[in-house]
């Protein structure tokens, strides 16, 4: 077992509901699973299909396992496929030193859609998003998975986007394996190409902060 | 084959806490299994009714919680092993039948696994359904890890079959809606035979009737049957003591709350200095164990949720040995040390530790706080929930509304539970006035309904799922055409048990096993119950509201079935009817309605303002081309373009 960079090393999913939070957790954790550390996943998915914000918390260890809810302030790694999302985690989990993982395309919520709220520019959300946190990477998975035939796929795309950091051990080859578990041949082909893509994407980005 | 099949023994899987105790189930030997679907309860069935051909179980979703209980009950009484599942608030449904069960006793093993929301995530309050084992006077267990969630159940079976008694589990969503690592044990054959034996002895538990009579004899024996429950509790190899020999402090936790302990223990490097009791054992409590370990310890801090149920039995027993122990100060939630409210979280026992122990818990600096404090209000804009992009409610809802405020009358309209109960939320208009539990919004119309004698001449609809409908609807509306009440029942029919998952229900042609069964059909039910029906498309707005004024019309119990399939069904999903868009040209924006009506009012979030051109603008992914957008523009600007099945223009 390789040991982690973190002991618990906390890793948040975050999205809107019906953006597949939970398939995306359950991926990690059983690729994690493999390498032989102890998981437990947390779940708020209460709202998940009415468009309410939705979070996963990983809690990734080598012996004990942990709580399902990452304590304030805790988290080392936030993947975000919504970025009011990320900004929203951060203010319960965030420090100076976690890490973002940002799907910049906006899901509106009521309150905006009806001009009780406004919702922040790109660049702004971007610089908060930096500022707030030790290194932030900010990706486009929603249009590339649509070009690939399906917005689901800008999920996996994130998955390849967190092993392309290489903060934790997330080889495409136990990737294969854990979708494999679920999925027909064509469409674990598919979902490579999309965890390719998201892999790319981190490598190619340059980082801030 | 489903995920609580594969693996063998010895193998390690990630289950969520539901799959671990359906697969515990499997492990046990299950063979009948019912329940109704309420978060966090819904996926132990679902997981099982997913394998039930093959482990040859039987699997249903009954009709509500107290039905389920009574099947579940009939596959005991004939030997078999049977597991009923409910959210807490369907306890309160089954505890008519459940104080009578708990009085005749069981034969076959007969676990109940109920769900408790704390801080209601999913829910419309955060009660407990603890307090009913004490009530019912029936052993109660709290799994506190993913693996006793798993191997607790046939435990449980166990004990449920040497007392002959029910055996209460009770889970918790953060353990059931959690996943974590579990070790796989093997799956049984089972080779159980049904049958129902009632011709031995009147007071044989085992072959004689089945009542809770004479109450001089099966009281006693009930109590009796506790008491040796608290006997096998105090080796049950589910509660655990991790820590130092003497700890200065020491947790007494169950449930979920033992990772929030762990975690505790662990942020502030406690080890040496605090000690954790993991009790499965909650009710009745294991009276030497306990007083093994309050011996050693200095003081006691009980760690549960949501009220002192655990700290108060505590206490009594604390205060029965007392004069063996002396006094421990047991501190909790009745001290206010935290809180009888909310769920439990790492940080709040911490937090409680810290205070017990002279310890501090490390916190984000005061300027990273207030960043991100004022980051969060500006850029992260509240996301209430709402309906779905193309969910019927909206369509149904809208429609009410608008009649009601065109009838000028206070009309108003009674919900209950589903997920219309966000009806009540300004974001979705505010339709609804009151929400309680299942049915209770066209029991609260059919009272409100004979109020005019007291000069009472607001209009009054209920709405009701059709899951409710056959739930607790029936009666209710039995109530209101029976007695003449004036109002409308809506039944607002979307082919499924939506909130929960999609789970069959009486109306559907299907079983939770997946074979045909015969569907009932709510507007004949209602026509035979004898109010006057009417069965409308929400999606036909005109329509819609054309019959909701003809009904408001009309004297007497009146039903409106509003049928349409839930947006997120399988069915529907990714399936457009309609491609929808908007001319620029046509729509008026800030001068329509009191200012852009679709996305200020109806706000589907299919429907986008866009800043820039100060339009309405479709949002092609969101959006599943249901057309009711294009009935309630006012100056025709939203279009749908009729789609084939396969997402082309029709030609
Ligand atoms: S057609 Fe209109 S109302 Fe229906 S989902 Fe699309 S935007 Fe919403
Ligand atoms: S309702 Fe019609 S006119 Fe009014 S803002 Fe929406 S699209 Fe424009």
């Amino acid at each position: 077992m390789t040991p982690l960079k973190h002991n618990p090393y906390n890793l948040v999913i975050t999205g809107v509901g019906g953006q597949g939070n939970v398939m995306a957790s359950r991926v990690i954790g059983n690729m994690l699973s493999i390498h032989g550390y102890r998981i437990t996943i947390g779940e708020t998915f209460g709202a998940s299909q009415r468009g309410g914000s939705v979070r996963s918390d990983l809690r990734i260890s080598e012996e004990i396992a942990f709580s399902p809810q990452i304590p304030k302030g805790r988290a080392h790694m936030i993947v975000a496929m919504e970025p009011a999302e990320a900004i929203r985690v951060l203010g319960e989990l965030g420090n100076p030193d976690v890490k973002v993982i940002c799907n910049m395309r906006p899901i509106h919520s009521v309150n905006v859609i009806c001009g009780d709220f406004t919702y922040p520019s790109a660049e702004q959300h971007k610089e908060w998003l930096s500022d707030l946190s030790g290194q932030a990477w900010f990706v486009n998975t929603t249009e590339a998975a649509v070009k690939l035939g399906n917005p689901i796929f800008s999920n996996i795309m994130l998955i390849g986007a967190l092993a392309g950091t290489g903060d934790l051990p997330l080889e495409r080859d136990l990737f294969e394996t854990v979708i494999a578990r679920w999925l027909s041949a064509d469409k674990v082909e598919k979902n490579l190409v999309a965890f390719d893509k998201g892999m790319s994407m981190v490598k190619d980005d340059k980082r801030d902060g | 084959m489903s995920a609580i099949l594969k693996g063998k023994k010895g193998d390690q899987r990630l289950f969520m806490g539901n799959e671990a105790i359906a697969r515990g189930a499997l492990e046990a030997g299950v063979n009948v299994v019912a329940g109704y679907p309420g978060t966090p309860s819904s996926e132990i069935i679902e997981s099982l009714s997913r394998v039930a051909k093959d482990r040859d179980i039987y699997v249903e979703w009954s009709v509500n919680e107290k039905v389920a209980a009574e099947v579940a009950a009939a596959g005991s009484l004939a030997g078999l092993r049977s597991m009923c599942t409910m959210k807490m608030n369907g306890v309160h449904v089954a505890s008519d039948f459940l104080l009578h069960l708990a009085l005749t006793g069981t034969r076959g093993g007969m676990v109940i696994v109920a769900c408790d929301d704390p801080n209601a995530h999913s829910s419309q309050n955060e009660a407990e359904m603890r307090h009913f084992a004490q009530m019912l006077e029936i052993p109660l267990l709290e799994p506190g890890s993913f693996q006793d969630a798993k191997d607790l159940i046939k435990w449980a079976f166990e004990l449920s079959e040497e007392l002959r008694s029910i055996v209460f589990i009770r889970g918790t969503t953060r353990l059931s809606h959690a996943s974590g690592q579990v070790v796989l044990d093997e799956l049984p054959e089972t080779e159980r035979k049904a049958a129902f034996r009632h011709d031995g002895f009147i007071l044989d538990q085992m072959t004689g009737s089945v009542i809770s009579l004479p109450i001089a004899f099966k009281h006693p024996q009930l109590q009796e049957k506790l008491q040796k429950a608290a006997e096998r509790y105090e080796g049950c190899p589910f509660n655990s003591y991790t820590g130092p020999e003497n700890p200065d402090v020491l947790i007494i936790t169950s449930s979920a709350c033992t990772f929030y302990s762990i975690e505790a223990v662990h942020m502030l490097d406690l080890q040496n200095r605090a000690g954790i009791l993991k009790l499965t054992t909650t009710w009745p409590l294991p009276k030497r164990l306990i007083k093994k370990h309050l011996q050693t310890a200095g003081q006691i801090l009980v760690v549960e949720e949501v009220l002192p149920f655990m700290e108060e039995n505590l206490k009594v027993l604390a205060y029965e040995i007392a004069s063996e122990i002396g006094i421990k100060p047991i501190l909790g939630k009745r001290d206010g040390t935290l809180p009888s409210h909310g769920e439990m979280r790492p940080d709040v026992v911490a937090g409680a530790l810290a205070g017990i122990t002279g310890t501090s818990v490390d916190q984000r600096s005061e300027e990273y706080e207030k960043k991100v404090n004022e980051r969060v209000f500006f850029g992260a804009p509240a996301r209430d929930l709402t309906f779905c992009p193309g969910c019927p409610h909206r369509a149904s809802l809208w429609s009410i509304e608008n009649v009601l405020q065109m009838d000028n009358r206070q009309g108003f309209v009674c919900g209950d539970v589903g997920c219309y109960t966000m009806g009540l939320s300004p974001s979705n208009f505010g339709t609804l006035k009151t929400a309680h539990s299942m049915g209770s919004g066209t029991g609260l119309a059919s009272g409100f309904g004979k109020l005019d004698r007291f000069g009472m001449e607001q209009p009054v609809l209920s709405v009701c799922g059709d899951s409710t409908f056959f739930h607790t609807g029936i009666p209710a509306l039995v109530n209101a055409v029976h007695h003449g009440s004036n109002m409308i029942m809506v039944v607002l029919d979307n082919s499924g048990t939506a909130m929960t998952g999609f789970q069959p229900h009486p109306g559907i042609e299907k079983n939770a096993m997946g074979d045909v069964a015969k569907s009932i059909d709510i507007a004949k039910v209602c026509e035979a119950i004898g109010a006057k029906v009417r069965v409308e498309d929400p999606f036909e707005v005109e329509a819609t509201q054309e019959a909701l004024f003809q009904l408001l019309e009309e004297e007497g119990a009146k039903v409106l079935v509003l049928k349409q399939v839930c947006a997120l069904s399988p069915e529907k999903k990714w399936s457009k009817k309609f491609e929808m868009s908007v001319d620029t040209e046509l729509c008026i924006g800030e001068e329509c309605g009191c200012n852009r009506l679709c996305t200020r009012i109806f706000r589907c979030p299919g429907l986008v303002w866009d800043q820039e051109s100060k339009t309405a603008r479709i949002d092609s992914i969101l959006c599943t081309g249901c057309g009711v957008c294009a009935s309630i523009c006012p100056a025709n600007a939203i279009r749908k373009t009729p789609l084939a099945a396969n997402g082309k223009e029709v030609a």
